[in-house]
């Protein structure tokens, strides 16, 4: 069973990172260059595995951590090979 | 026992407390700053120290709420350590070379453009981009 306050601090860590993912999403909308939209896409992916963090620690299993990983390399992987495409027009040369 | 609160689960409480907040502030940062090279700075605070604080939050559960010794938290936050300023970088050196192109919907930081190197062979960042390629901007 879990303690109230490690409860209610998972409830505000899920309610600060919803709503830090509200406001990756205002600068995606806003822009205004490309730059703009890579960097909101890439810090999304930085909040969405700190939501996958606390969904294992409220879960108590460690099979989220995989996931976690997963999505870190392939958020780098994307956010590479979208600057690398508006840098070179080409992502594997 | 802090008042009626065993340790261990006050201390994953403040990580967890203190993370979310950090990863709040660097998207607030993100929403309020003027321009790409001073939006770039809040974000990377985020990555480091909230996603961190929040990793470090989850070994201690595991170890100390839970009794088990579980390592794939280090792994995730050493990968984000050694990426995150390679990405920053990479993006920032697509805003310099939309600079470079004058392209109209990305508006130059507060310090405005910055000048070419002097001589030589210049910026990568400065490069022209293979023809036709869709990052030419020939009839875009």
């Amino acid at each position: 069973m879990m303690s109230p306050v490690l409860f209610w601090a998972l409830g505000f860590g899920f309610a600060a990172l919803g709503l830090a993912l509200a406001f990756n999403l205002v600068r995606l909308f806003k822009g205004p260059g490309t730059a703009d939209r890579i960097l909101a896409l890439d810090t999304m992916v930085i909040n969405v595995i700190g939501l996958i963090v606390l969904t294992g620690i409220a879960g108590g299993s460690g099979i989220a951590f995989q996931a976690a990983l997963l999505l870190a390399m392939v958020g780098f992987v994307g956010t590479a090979a979208y600057a690398k495409f508006c840098l070179r027009g080409d992502i594997i040369e | 026992m802090i008042g009626g609160v065993p340790l261990a689960d006050a201390l994953v409480a403040a990580l967890i407390v203190l993370g979310s907040v950090f990863a709040l502030i660097g998207s607030w940062g993100m929403v309020r700053l003027p321009s790409l090279m001073e939006r770039l700075h809040s974000p990377t605070k985020a990555t480091t120290l909230g996603l961190g604080a929040l990793l470090v939050g989850s070994v201690a559960y595991f170890q100390l709420v839970k009794g088990e010794w579980t390592t794939h938290e280090l792994l995730v936050s050493v990968f984000l350590f050694i990426t995150a300023p390679i990405s920053a970088n990479l993006i920032a050196k697509v805003h310099l070379h939309r600079l470079h192109l004058a392209e109209p919907n990305e508006p130059a930081s507060v310090a405005g453009v910055p000048l070419p190197p002097p001589s030589g062979s210049g910026w990568a960042t400065y490069e022209a981009p293979h023809e036709d390629t869709p990052g030419d901007m020939i009839g875009d």
